[in-house]
């Protein structure tokens, strides 16, 4: 039996793919490197590595409120991370998730998502349900 | 959420497709966050660079004001924050004519919606201060927390497109912070070391701001000597916002929401203080220490400078000379730049070497793209905002006093 996890309902379609983890926060100016796809911040935990198509699962979003704009920039130059788990979203992420029709959810009932889900596990979200499963591990 | 009829009229399109696609996301945000219904806004304020809106954005933007007046028309006053350049420094900087381009687009899109094109994040001491108990749908985490802590408004962060929203509609989903019961302080810090000067209170709003953590949680700041003043208040609070997430700090005896105490934590019990001391301050301040090293750009911005912090900066440089290796760059809002050229502030800073760039706050100008141009890597700023931003745009910051980075600027090193 795949692992599901129940959370808040969510913003944004239904989609599968890969995790990116990281015990760490979200922000979409302070972190990335947008045009190269990447987190650019040395002290951000995924200093180095590509987010784009993955589902990233951070703790909480950081920062300014320009990441509501910038989510639906990334998304259309194809260069967005395919939907993002939080802890616990902020408004912005939230906002900008409303936004670029990204998918995001969070408050998952079982804790913080961050130890739920590893980094490679394939995952299936759905929103409208608040149900994330991740398909290729048992329970 | 609870619809009124007007509402119901707008979701179902009866005043256009601006108004139907602002409710919407609206109504997405709102459930999101469980509000039961919307809450009438007096104000909203938008943040939209031309670096964050990119070419998708200001393209979408283009497509709002092409819709027929009555349907493009915001409906409450409707500012903005610092935008991407300002057109009559942006060669100086080295910024290009098309990003110039790009920033008129932005801008004749937003006029056409009947946006004022404030371009700033100190609206709280330039435009029109908040109200305690006013709703407000502002953006700029610097603004809302002001607005929130200081003034005793009600605003949560509002994204660009939120901010939008509400100007179109002249409401936002009642969550978050327009709610009394997530006023309520929860977390508690004791200060054992007062701050002397704004990148003290800068680093104050850090400390705080890394161990609160959480756009849900409420600091409450105890142990402060005196009443400190809007400047400082302002950087205590954009670094709390910017290391934090937080939206809302209580200081008690200071701020109209925390007469006392008890009132912060509404009368709940108080939890035990964290101590700040001199030590956390000086690891703060270690955290970005390059004492020796050649300094390539010294800025003052994040947050705008008031009238007040201008006429500071020209009096450090008075009879001083920038070092020719160093650059030396002033951010204000328009209303306080012209202010500061009426008086000759401009002048003075700009006589020693520096530049004054109104509209803009630097690290939403193309901060990399200025790097590059410019061959800029370490920063020195009195903005602890600001060193907590610029390291993902590749800079390598620094922070220290107004007195420090000046003493610095001239010298062209670190002191």
């Amino acid at each position: 039996m795949p692992i599901v996890l129940k959370c808040h309902k969510g913003i944004g379609p239904a989609v599968t793919g890969t995790a990116l983890v990281a015990q760490d926060n979200f922000s979409a100016r302070y972190d990335l490197d947008r045009l190269a796809g990447t987190f650019s911040r040395p002290a951000h935990k995924l200093y180095g590595q590509s987010y784009k198509d993955k589902i990233l699962v951070l703790v909480t979003a950081k920062g300014g409120v320009a990441s509501a704009w910038m989510l639906h920039e990334m998304a259309a130059r194809d260069m967005a991370p395919k939907a993002i788990l939080f802890d616990r979203a902020n408004t912005i992420l939230a906002q900008g998730a409303a936004f670029a029709e990204l998918t995001m959810l969070d408050r998952f009932e079982a804790g913080d998502p961050t130890t739920l889900i590893r980094t490679g596990d394939e995952l299936k979200l759905e929103p409208a349900e608040g149900r994330v499963t991740i398909l290729d591990r048992d329970a | 959420m609870k619809l009124t009829d007007e509402e119901k009229a707008m979701l179902a399109g009866a005043q256009g497709p601006a108004r139907q696609w602002a409710i919407r996301h609206q109504i997405a945000v709102g459930e999101f966050f469980d509000a039961s219904d919307f809450v009438s806004v007096g104000q909203a304020h938008i943040m939209a660079d031309t670096e964050s809106l990119g070419e998708a954005g200001v393209a979408w933007l283009e497509g709002l004001a092409a819709l027929p007046k009555p349907e493009r028309t915001v409906r409450i006053p409707t500012i903005t924050d610092p935008r991407g350049l300002d057109f009559d420094s942006y060669k100086r900087l080295k910024q290009t004519d098309a990003m110039a381009d790009i920033e008129g687009r932005a801008t004749r899109a937003f006029e056409a919606l009947g946006v004022l094109m404030t371009n700033t994040c100190i609206n709280y001491q330039t435009i029109l201060p908040p109200v305690r108990g006013e709703h407000l749908a502002f953006g700029d985490t610097g603004v809302v927390i002001y607005s929130n802590s200081v003034m005793g408004a009600r605003s949560n962060f509002e994204g660009g497109p939120s901010a939008l929203s509400a100007g179109l509609t002249g409401r936002t989903p009642r969550y978050g912070y327009h709610l009394d019961a997530h006023r309520a302080g929860t977390r508690h810090f004791a200060v054992a070391h007062q701050p002397h000067d704004l990148a003290d209170w800068g680093a104050l709003g850090g400390i705080v701001g890394r161990a609160t953590n959480s756009y849900w949680e409420v600091p409450v700041v105890t142990g402060l000597e005196g009443a400190p003043n809007s400047d400082e208040l302002k950087h205590f609070g954009a670094a709390l916002a910017s290391f934090g997430s937080v939206a809302l700090f209580h200081m008690p005896g200071i701020t109209p929401e925390a007469p006392a105490l008890g009132d912060a934590f509404h009368g709940r019990p108080t939890p035990a203080a964290m101590t700040i001391a001199k030590a956390d301050f000086d690891a703060f301040y270690a955290g970005y220490a390059a004492r020796g090293d050649k300094v390539d750009v010294v800025v003052f911005a994040a947050p705008q400078l008031s009238l007040l912090e201008m006429q500071q900066v020209a009096g450090l440089l008075d009879g001083r000379r920038v070092h020719a290796d160093t650059s030396l760059v002033v951010t204000t809002s328009p209303e306080v730049k012209f202010a500061a050229d009426r008086m000759g502030l401009t002048r003075r800073i700009e006589e020693a070497g520096g530049i004054v760039a109104a509209g803009v706050c630097f690290y939403q100008s193309y901060a990399r793209e200025m790097a590059e141009a410019n061959g800029w890597k370490r920063l020195l700023t009195n903005s602890a905002k600001l060193v907590n931003i610029i390291a993902g745009y590749g800079y390598q910051p620094t922070l220290a006093s107004m007195e420090h980075c000046v003493d610095s600027a001239v010298a062209g090193r670190i002191r």
